[in-house]
């Protein structure tokens, strides 16, 4: 199974700004005074190796939309953030023109996890057959609702696609075209669902949009239960655990730190921070980052090392 | 959780030691909570002296987070003194740092508070 991040920016859209790329650049050729370069592919591989990642790189800035690659002709899609509109216009360069058949599983639809639905290139396409899926009553009168007027020019009737709905149940797997799903109810505001994807002997679970009350043991058993064993977990990491406790206690996210313990409760191999805090810069980001693989150290005792990794709009994990 | 206490002029002293997880947190929580009802009663601060606390979980953070809160509302103070090198870690990366008082010994913490 591959795992292709095309959106991983929460709550709204980010764009790096040119005073981003200006300092980015000044910082970058600061490092490399007085290295010489033979060629692009020199100065490539020394802004790869020597370079912070904040550096050379973006964590991103679409909203929610992961890719669960399973060897299927068909297409396996967590959320319809932003990051929907690259995805689309992947599948639609990988099919050359052939109809595709796109699977989609919905946390919640809240705005950021819908709103790259209207720009997605194969819903524009006669053939295509899209299902959504989801575990709320409102996800389909959402996807309507954002595509009505005055809010966009294209109606939800007037998609080339035949669009479906499909209700899925907590606590139920089901197949859906080889790959197994089973959603866990999230506490967020109007509800949220993570989900447990398994596949050839693979484990990937996308937990977004999830506040852990810490007291409530229950929860957390049936946490560990949904990561139980993970070869991958995609986790709600936007605030620090003080934020998340404290002055956004009931905004319905979650921490790095609360991610590790989960995973390591559950013997997780691979955690991926996601939903990054839209306030916060690359520097910012990558210090979480790198603060969160010190807490893994910390805290791993005897057990196997978790592996960490923030999640950016690109990043690609072969399983 | 045994919880040891020292009684200052102008605060009391107490000193979790081993431990704080989802194992034992509501307990120590409960008996914090006692403490910080007294202390706000007789008008002393409370002066956490964690050099004993070799290992803290968010679930025993949470604990140090509700006492403050009750400390604010009560009109009393909560302060945390000579943390373990890796105890100190797990406040910084959890942002706590940012939230509490800290200090390196409880004699500063005592003269903070007198």
């Amino acid at each position: 199974m591959r795992v292709r991040f095309w959106g991983t920016r929460g709550s709204i859209p980010v764009a790096l700004t040119s005073a981003d790329i200006r300092d980015k650049l000044a910082q970058a050729l600061f490092a490399a005074s007085g290295r010489r370069f033979a060629s692009v592919g020199e100065a490539h591989a020394f802004a790869l190796e020597q370079l912070p990642f904040a550096l050379t790189h973006t964590f991103g800035g679409h909203s929610p939309c992961v890719e669960l690659s399973t060897g299927s002709d068909e297409y396996f899609v967590c959320d319809m953030g932003s990051g929907a509109r690259p995805f689309g216009a992947h599948v639609l360069a990988r099919q050359g023109g052939r109809a595709a058949t796109v699977n989609v599983f919905m946390s919640h639809v809240h705005w950021d996890h819908i709103m790259g639905f209207p720009f997605f290139g194969p819903a524009y396409v006669a053939g295509t057959r899209i299902v959504i899926h989801g575990c709320h009553d409102a996800v389909e009168h959402a996807f309507r609702l954002q595509q009505q007027p005055p809010c966009f020019p294209v109606g939800f009737e007037e998609l080339a696609a035949r669009v479906e709905f499909v209700r899925l149940a907590p606590g139920t797997a089901r197949e859906v075209s080889g790959l197994r799903v089973t959603p866990l109810k999230q506490h967020h505001s109007g509800d949220s669902y993570g989900y447990r994807f398994e596949s050839g002997g693979k484990v990937v679970v996308y937990s977004t949009d999830s506040e852990h009350k810490l007291e409530d043991r229950a929860e957390t058993g049936r946490f560990v239960a949904l990561f139980r064993g993970a070869d991958l977990v995609v986790f709600d990491a936007m605030y620090s655990l003080a934020e998340a406790i404290s002055v956004k206690a009931d905004w319905g996210h979650s921490s790095n730190i609360v991610g590790v313990e989960l995973c390591q409760l559950a013997r997780v191999k691979h955690l991926v921070l996601f939903h990054h805090e839209p306030a916060n810069s690359d520097a910012q980001i990558e210090r979480v980052f790198n603060e969160t693989r010190r807490f893994e150290e910390l805290t791993r005792g005897e057990s196997p090392a978790l592996r960490i990794t923030a999640a950016y709009d690109g990043l690609e994990i072969e399983l | 959780m045994p919880l040891p206490s020292r009684e200052f002029a102008a605060a009391r002293v107490l000193a979790p030691s081993g431990r704080l997880d989802h194992d034992n947190c509501e307990a120590f929580r409960g008996e914090l909570a006692a403490h910080v009802d007294a202390c706000a009663r007789a008008g002393k601060a409370i002066v956490l002296d964690l050099s004993g606390l070799e290992y803290v979980s968010s679930a025993g953070l949470r604990c140090f987070m509700l006492a403050a809160k009750q400390a604010k509302a009560q009109g009393g103070r909560v302060l945390l003194a000579a943390m373990q090198p890796v105890v100190r870690e797990i406040f910084q990366i959890s942002r706590f740092d940012l939230v509490f008082e800290l200090f390196h010994t409880v004699d500063e913490a005592l003269a903070s508070s007198a």
